[in-house]
């Protein structure tokens, strides 16, 4: 008040000089309207007064914080896209989307540009371990029963992040039009096209060709060219973050709609004698059930359950986060120092790299596609896709919810598919791989027969059958779905060691690169 | 008009279910709008005219070129082959995912996923749906024109 009246006594020039002078607190004011986070009120407008912390809820349950709830590995993932964004956009400043040139870019940026060496090696790390851990980090939920009720939808997020994420790696990787880009790419376009196989042996292709639609829309032509090279760098940088940061935003957003992460009912007593800076919402259970009529279904989530033990977010969860951005900073920089991405010679049509090798998480499904183009590349990825889409359907018990391998059969049922997921590959294989298929048995075999019946179907099956029956065996849809999900990334890890190790030329097994003939 | 009972006044609300019939038509008229509008927008991305080179294209072979060598055209992904019957071409690009397959003395290979093809272009071994198509060829004078757009039945040579 009494700066109020001085400021009117004082002239025109003078009140600009201290308006002037209170300039920079002033603009910190209008910015960031709640001031130093440092009471419980100032916290709590800290989040929900900023647009992107606000995704976050205010107050964070201790149980999430632990370190073994989460292993980081959501955010992790999300800091690994955020390195990539950037590194991207700076590879962009000199990248050319035209066949040859792009490659003769990529010489530029790998000799010429200052640090372009080094920035195209973190894209092409956070790249790699984005792929990780988003794989790993459905482990997680998938293994702490964190899939259930009320995450449902959330977990189906999950799978198209998913494959957005794989998606988004296999377009950037023809980008650099070299010779591992040029034939992974032919072959993906091809293996797009490849329920031409089924059409062909129904006969149908004439009439109905989707393979040869998806095919003509991914690539705008007959051949990998300079359409292709352009729809990928499309699809690279514009359309698919567009996607992933809209569905990004979706799956934090109902992290917090869903009441936050998944804990077990009596998390509470597991945590033990809680830190002093902690104190319960309620002190006690309330009497009366509070309910906000017709705006919130059921019960809001922090009242009837009494007293939980949550921490202001910030700076709880903030520097927790903000620690593992600096962890996967780090491991990227690292990386990158110690390795460089490849690049090859010049994209050749008419010689194929032998052997032609996709990105090493797409060489379990190049280990599947060598049965056969139709059941290895889009059957059995789309039966896998629906499978775990309908985990959180199909499972509804609640025991374990929230607990690492919770559930009926637990660590046990676990222990035990881990073992079959990884004899059953490893059997098949060792048999298509010493004694041939059955188009080497019987050379007269209808294609139809080989597109159903290969290793690849067949491991399928008998991870299905498993499934089944172990749902029978412990009498629990929680069992069947820890059965099959483990011998889902044991399959997934068996196909991928055997691409990226033992196949050499002509996707031959040899046992060491060493034994591959020289040429 | 006195007759009328009052609930059928004018004034009164109409039936809900009438409502919602006119609501849920527009719902449904606006999506169907913007679902077949977008459906429309992928004809954009539909290529009408590819720009690869022509599928039609003249070759002259050596006069060294023996029974059953094959002569590859410099950028075409064709094996043309000649004996005392006539001149015959077989496609290079491997039925299963589209890679160049190295032709030798047994036959064809094919480097991505293992296929083999006997010399006539019959699936031997390997995930391959299908055996490499032979193309049509016909004289032109000196020169032997390959049309990789016409597959013709296997044993098919031009004189």
């Amino acid at each position: 008040m009494s700066t109020n009246t001085t400021n009117q006594n004082r002239s025109g020039l003078e009140k600009f000089w201290d308006n002037l002078r209170a300039l920079p607190e002033y603009f910190r004011g209008t910015a960031f309207r709640t001031g130093v986070p440092n009471t419980d009120r100032t916290r709590s407008s800290f989040v929900f007064g900023n647009l992107f912390l606000h995704l976050h809820s205010v107050r964070t349950h201790l149980w999430s914080l632990k370190w073994s709830t989460t292993m980081g590995l959501g955010i992790i993932t999300t800091a690994a896209f955020l390195i990539t964004l950037i590194t991207g956009v700076l590879l962009m400043f000199y990248y050319k989307p035209y066949p040859d040139v792009a490659y003769l870019s990529m010489k530029d940026i790998h000799f010429v540009v200052p640090t372009g060496r080094f920035i195209r090696n973190i894209h092409r790390w956070a790249a790699n371990i984005m792929v990780v851990t988003v794989i790993l980090h459905m482990a997680r939920a998938f293994y702490t029963a964190a899939y259930r009720k009320p995450r449902e939808f959330n977990w189906l997020m999950g799978i198209a992040l998913l494959a957005i994420t794989l998606a988004m790696s296999f377009t950037g990787y023809l980008l650099p039009w070299d010779q591992l880009a040029y034939w992974a790419i032919t072959i993906g376009a091809n293996i797009a096209q490849s329920p031409r196989e089924l059409t062909d042996a129904l006969g149908l292709t004439e009439y109905i060709d989707p393979g040869g639609l998806i095919r003509l829309l991914l690539l705008g032509s007959d051949n990998v060219g300079p359409e292709a090279l352009i729809r990928f760098y499309l699809l690279h940088i514009m359309i698919l973050p567009l996607i992933l940061a809209m569905l990004m935003g979706v799956h934090f957003w109902r992290i917090r709609k869903d009441g936050g992460l998944a804990r077990p009912v009596d998390a509470e007593s597991r945590l033990g004698v809680l830190p002093t800076n902690t104190y319960p919402v309620f002190t006690q259970a309330p009497a009366k059930t509070y309910q906000l009529a017709a705006v919130v279904k059921g019960r809001t989530p922090l009242v009837g359950r009494g007293p939980e033990s949550t921490v202001p977010s910030m700076p709880h969860l903030f520097y927790a986060e903000l620690a593992v951005l600096m962890f996967t900073v780090f491991i990227c920089v690292t990386l990158a120092l110690i390795s460089d991405a490849p690049l090859k010679e010049l994209a050749n049509p008419s010689v194929p790299e032998n052997p032609a090798k996709a990105p090493w998480y797409f060489l379990g499904l190049q280990e599947l596609v060598s049965f056969s183009a139709f059941m290895g590349g889009i059957g059995i990825p789309t039966i896998v896709m629906i499978g775990l889409g309908l985990i959180p359907f199909l499972d509804r018990e609640e025991n374990g919810t929230g607990e690492w391998f919770g559930g009926t059969g637990g660590l046990d049922v676990v222990k035990r598919a881990t073992f079959i997921g990884l004899a059953v590959p490893i059997f098949i294989e060792t048999i298509a791989i010493s004694f041939g298929w059955i188009r080497e048995w019987f050379p007269q075999t209808p294609q139809i027969i080989v597109t159903f019946i290969n290793p690849a179907t067949i491991i399928t099956l008998a991870y299905a059958l498993y499934s089944i029956y172990l749902v029978r065996r412990y009498n629990s849809t929680r069992a069947g779905a820890l059965g099959l999900f483990t011998c889902f990334l044991c399959g997934f890890l068996v196909l991928t060691i055997i691409g990226t190790y033992f196949r050499g030329p002509n996707w031959v097994f040899y046992w060491s690169p060493l034994d591959w003939p020289k040429h | 008009m006195t007759e009328e009972s009052p609930k059928k006044s004018r004034l009164d609300p109409e039936p809900i279910a009438r409502r919602d019939f006119l609501g849920l038509s527009a719902l449904f008229a606006a999506a169907s709008t913007l679902f077949f509008a977008l459906l429309g927008m992928l004809k954009l991305p539909k290529t009408a005219v590819l720009s690869s080179p022509s599928k039609k294209f003249p070759v002259v072979l050596p006069d060294s070129l023996a029974t059953g060598e094959a002569f590859i055209p410099q950028g075409r992904s064709v094996a043309v082959f000649r004996d005392e019957k006539g001149v015959y071409a077989i496609s290079t690009i491997c039925t299963h995912l589209g890679c160049v397959v190295k032709n030798n003395p047994e036959g064809f290979e094919c480097p991505c996923h293992g296929s083999r093809f006997s010399v006539d272009g019959t699936v031997t071994k390997g995930p391959a749906p299908r055996p490499l198509p032979w193309l049509k060829v016909t004289r032109n004078g000196d020169k032997w024109l390959v049309d990789e757009t016409t597959i013709v039945t296997p044993g098919t040579k031009a004189t």
